[in-house]
């Protein structure tokens, strides 16, 4: 560990580390988050560079824990590291309230470890933006979480390479009405439309939580229903 | 120090009514058989909703709730929100197991109101929480004021028979108890107010 921290100020007031992480976030598969009136889904692409990669190996949404799952765009490695401290963090929560964690808490404290990378001697920040998804007692969340520790509560939003057509596809489709179900197609339709090739079951994943506080990624059948349903 | 739970002395006792909660405690602060105050605090409102008792070592009972208090500003400015009853009890639980190994010479009681419906917690002091029953005591003249809760305790009582039933508890178990006494405080907590009551009794 160096003494002298890594991101420092350029002359023109800003971060260049934390604009080259989200360069690096800009570069990585699409990640979609909607939130709906009684639930919240997150949709990511799952392309893998080979068909010799065992896909069931591959999970791209992790669940933090039972209401609140998380997923991302960018650095796999890094979104590994911070999905296990969230884990830690909820259980420390856990262990100290005995309650289910708020996705404000969780999202408030999770980003303070995020910005502490740039801010830190020797290390770099985080190359990964979080969709973090959940439902707790204030009700359903949509939460992004950037390299710069910045954190943003969203009705529905998109992030990695697609973001930008994506959230202008969002920006129609989007009513504060719409239930989960609607949602989910929403978020599946918004995939397809930047999808590079033929989107299947396998080659994305989606994970859905009910107002039951229950966050469930869904098996490749459910998924395979759900595209149908699209045509 | 042999019984540094006795050294300071003093009672508390806590009842569930219907929607309500009563808290009780002795006024006395002594010291072995030296009574240096009458009007020592062992009630604490933490929030609206929420009150918190204790017995044992006086320094203790000090400082736990200054500990309590910070904790609780602390989570409302943190989380932009008021702490459950619930909650509350659970994080009393957790801070006296932090200290498994040194531990606050305190048996609290925390009673509050979630949405309406009356919580009522007891822990040993290191942070073994019990909230299964309908009256729990603490202190010097604990096993006393029992014998007195089960006779006059009934289930779904109102705030005034509340407050009657919890005073009379808390006075017959003191009049026993040669370390706690010296007049007593009531609290009634309903949805709408919380009610605070001395008791004049034998100054002894």
């Amino acid at each position: 560990m160096t003494d002298f921290a890594l991101t420092t100020f350029s002359s023109k007031g800003k971060l260049l580390q934390i604009e080259y992480a989200l360069n690096a976030v800009a570069k990585g598969d699409t990640a979609i988050g909607i939130k709906a009136k009684n639930g919240v889904v997150l949709v990511v692409e799952k392309k893998q560079s080979s068909i010799l990669i065992e896909e069931s190996s591959v999970q791209k949404i992790a669940l933090l824990t039972d209401n609140v799952a998380a997923t991302y765009a960018g650095l796999g490695p890094d979104f590994r590291v911070l999905s296990q401290q969230a884990r830690k963090l909820v259980k420390k929560y856990d262990l100290k309230y005995q309650e289910e964690i708020f996705v404000q808490t969780l999202s408030r404290e999770l980003a303070e470890d995020v910005q502490i990378a740039t801010q830190r001697g020797g290390i770099r920040p985080f190359g990964v933006s979080i969709l973090i998804a959940g439902y707790d007692e204030e009700g359903p969340h949509l939460v992004q979480l950037d390299p710069s520790g910045a954190y943003y509560s969203w009705k529905a939003t998109a992030i990695g390479k697609q973001a930008k057509n994506a959230k202008a596809f969002l920006e129609k489709r989007y009513n504060a009405d719409m239930e989960i179900e609607d949602a989910i197609n929403t978020a599946l339709l918004t995939l397809k439309e930047g999808f590079e090739g033929q989107i299947t079951p396998t080659n994305i994943e989606v994970g859905v939580i009910r107002d039951d506080h229950v966050f469930r990624i869904l098996p490749a059948s459910q998924v395979k229903d759900y595209l149908e349903e699209l045509e | 120090m042999s019984g540094i739970f006795e050294y300071n002395g003093g009672s508390i006792v806590g009842m569930k009514g219907k929607n309500c909660i009563a808290m009780a405690c002795d006024r006395r602060f002594g010291q072995q058989m030296s009574t240096i105050t009458t009007n020592y605090q062992k009630v604490f409102k933490i929030q609206d909703n929420i009150l918190l008792a204790l017995s044992g070592l006086n320094s203790d009972i000090h400082t736990f709730y200054a500990l309590m208090e910070k904790e609780i500003n602390l989570y409302n400015l943190k989380e932009n929100r008021k702490m459950k009853p619930t909650t509350f009890a659970n994080l009393v639980a957790s801070a006296l197991y932090e200290r498994r190994f040194g531990p606050f010479f305190v048996t609290p009681i925390v009673a509050g109101l979630e949405n309406g419906k009356p919580i009522l917690a007891t822990y040993d002091s290191i942070g073994c929480k019990s909230d299964l029953d309908d009256f729990q005591v603490g202190g010097t003249g604990g096993n006393y004021i029992y014998g007195a809760c089960e006779a006059f305790f009934k289930p779904d009582l109102s705030p005034e028979e509340l407050e009657e039933v919890i005073g009379q508890s808390l006075v017959s178990g003191c009049d026993r108890d040669s370390l706690s006494g010296w007049g007593g405080v009531v609290y009634v907590l309903t949805e709408q107010k919380l009610t605070v009551k001395i008791l004049k009794t034998k100054q002894t």
